[in-house]
């Protein structure tokens, strides 16, 4: 099936859906997702940040889609025309999706352990409006401990309903769920149970705010004071490939590998992720990739030869004869 | 490759019998001697007296505390992603409870350490800070003889709660202008009755 997005053509499998086809293109053109997860089945269709205009529906019937669409739940038609980026309407309503998602969200970044890695920036910052317009006061919650792993912040959450798929689809006994309706809607265990399943843990890497954080990192350091590590181990229960958030020889954190789209390659168990804080119980394999305008890289110069390198071909176009090179 | 023209050719040429003699160059350099005793000194007796300085002068740090005497800052870590140079270095504590009155937020900062030596006084570190937490005064940082003396901890850093500093010149208008929007108000702390009054449906 041929699909166009953006201006791109490019040619799908049948029940492919607009995000997908958009990701195989590139970053560009590819709408943001806070609840969809590509390893997680029936997550997206929540929180509307995906949202894309088609323009063309198909070959057959070339009549445009009235309204947005979430292209996480649409399926392409051959000869459908998508413009995600290029239109404005699609930009400012995105910035309404975003506003929403914001009403209800605490300016908490500084005190917040997600910061620097949290989708929720990004997307404000990409998309959104510099102040906001909501003058109520925003939801509160009793605080509940969910077990001595995972920490929640349930002011933070989005509903992006993830953590309760990865529940359902990667542990056998989900104990939580969302309870309540609406803006009375939040995360919860019922009468205070405590989540401690093997791959439990796996709610922080998929929570896309700092809802669920871990709790053996909680106010240990800034996300861009550590440096992160790919590195593997012999573990029975899972892949053993993870990622060390290190400072100094300290092994602080333990997480999945991310990939671009911020998703979990791998999911990881609990006694790698919370127990395995030695550099010894570790095979390290190099730093991880990091883009140089996330936080995270700031301050790290593992691409200074790279940079050299760089700025060495442009003085070479300019026909600048370098200090060292000179008679 | 010439930068400037200032560049003079050095010679071994022999002196005259009047640059022998030196009593005229003697002479000539006790007359400059002798006039600058008519001059304004350009020196200043330090510390007895002081220069002006700028208002907006960007000396040692301060970390403030809010008008019940908690801390304001909590650790978020911009002004040591900012500093150029990389001399903040902190940690992070939980506050517990009972400790409201000392710190303002959830968490704070349980070390909070500028290398003075390092430091550039640039003031990005008081431009990052979100929370109004930290401020370059008018103070200087006074000479020591251990290099060890210039790192600053929260014991120098913080305001002691009896000797308040002003940091009003400071504040420009546009962090003024922000406190005042509604519905960004960073700076207050989170009081549901407060607002609920405000907003009778």
């Amino acid at each position: 099936m041929k699909v166009t997005i953006d201006g791109i053509e490019i040619d799908v499998p049948k029940g492919t859906t607009i995000l997908q086809a958009a990701r195989m293109i590139g970053a560009e053109v590819a709408p943001p997702t806070m609840c969809y997860y590509s390893s997680l089945k029936t997550s997206g269709g929540y929180c509307r940040t995906c949202i894309v205009k088609v323009t063309q529906g198909s070959t057959a019937n070339p009549t445009p889609m009235p309204k947005p669409v979430a292209s996480c739940r649409t399926e392409v038609m051959d000869g459908m025309v998508v413009e995600n980026t290029i239109n404005k309407d699609v930009l400012e309503a995105r910035k309404g999706v975003v506003e929403f998602l914001l009403m209800n969200h605490p300016l908490d970044c500084p005190v917040c352990d997600q910061a620097g890695e949290c989708h929720l920036q990004d997307l404000g910052y990409e998309h959104g409006a510099a102040t906001t317009r909501y003058e109520f006061p925003r939801r509160e919650f009793e605080k509940i401990d969910i077990g001595k792993y995972v920490q929640l912040h349930m002011t933070r959450c989005i509903m992006c309903f993830r953590c309760v798929k990865v529940a359902e689809q990667l542990t056998d006994n989900r104990v939580h769920g969302v309870m309540h309706r609406g803006d009375a809607a939040e995360i919860s265990t019922y009468i205070e149970n405590v989540i401690e399943n093997d791959f439990s843990g796996n709610v922080i890497d998929v929570c896309p705010v700092g809802a669920l954080t871990d709790k053996t990192f909680r106010f240990k350091s800034r996300v861009w004071f550590t440096k992160p590590v790919d590195a593997t181990c012999d573990c029975k229960k899972c892949s053993g490939k993870v990622r060390l958030w290190m400072k100094g020889e300290e092994v602080l954190r333990v997480t999945a590998r991310k990939d671009q789209w911020g998703e979990a390659e791998e999911f990881i168990c609990n006694t790698c992720r919370f127990e395995r804080k030695n550099t010894s119980d570790w095979k390290t394999e190099g730093p991880s990739p990091i883009h140089k305008s996330s936080v995270i890289s700031q301050n790290h110069y593992e691409n200074l030869n790279e940079l050299k390198v760089k700025i060495m071909k442009q003085q070479k176009a300019l026909g600048f004869t370098p200090f060292d090179k000179r008679p | 490759m010439q930068l400037t023209n200032r560049k003079v050719v050095v010679s071994n040429k022999e002196q005259s019998f009047a640059e022998r003699l030196y009593l005229p160059a003697i002479a000539k350099g006790m007359i400059i001697t002798a006039s600058h005793l008519f001059k304004k000194p350009p020196t200043i007796m330090y510390p007895e007296k002081k220069r002006p300085i700028a208002p907006v002068y960007r000396g040692q740090h301060v970390l403030k505390r809010d008008e019940n005497g908690a801390e304001r800052c909590t650790s978020c870590g911009m002004c040591a992603v900012a500093c150029p140079a990389e001399a903040i270095t902190m940690t992070s504590g939980e506050r517990k409870k009972g400790e409201e009155h000392l710190y303002r937020e959830e968490k704070y900062a349980a070390t909070y350490e500028i290398d003075m030596l390092r430091c550039i006084f640039c003031g990005l570190c008081e431009e990052a800070c979100p929370k109004e937490a930290i401020f370059l005064t008018d103070r200087l940082v006074d000479a020591q003889f251990e290099r060890k003396d210039f790192i600053y901890g929260k014991d120098k850093l913080v305001e002691k709660i009896d000797a308040r500093i002003d940091v009003t010149k400071r504040q420009t208008q546009a962090v003024l202008d922000f406190k005042k929007l509604p519905g960004l108000k960073h700076n207050e702390l989170f009081d549901a009755k407060k607002l609920n009054k405000g907003h009778k449906h």
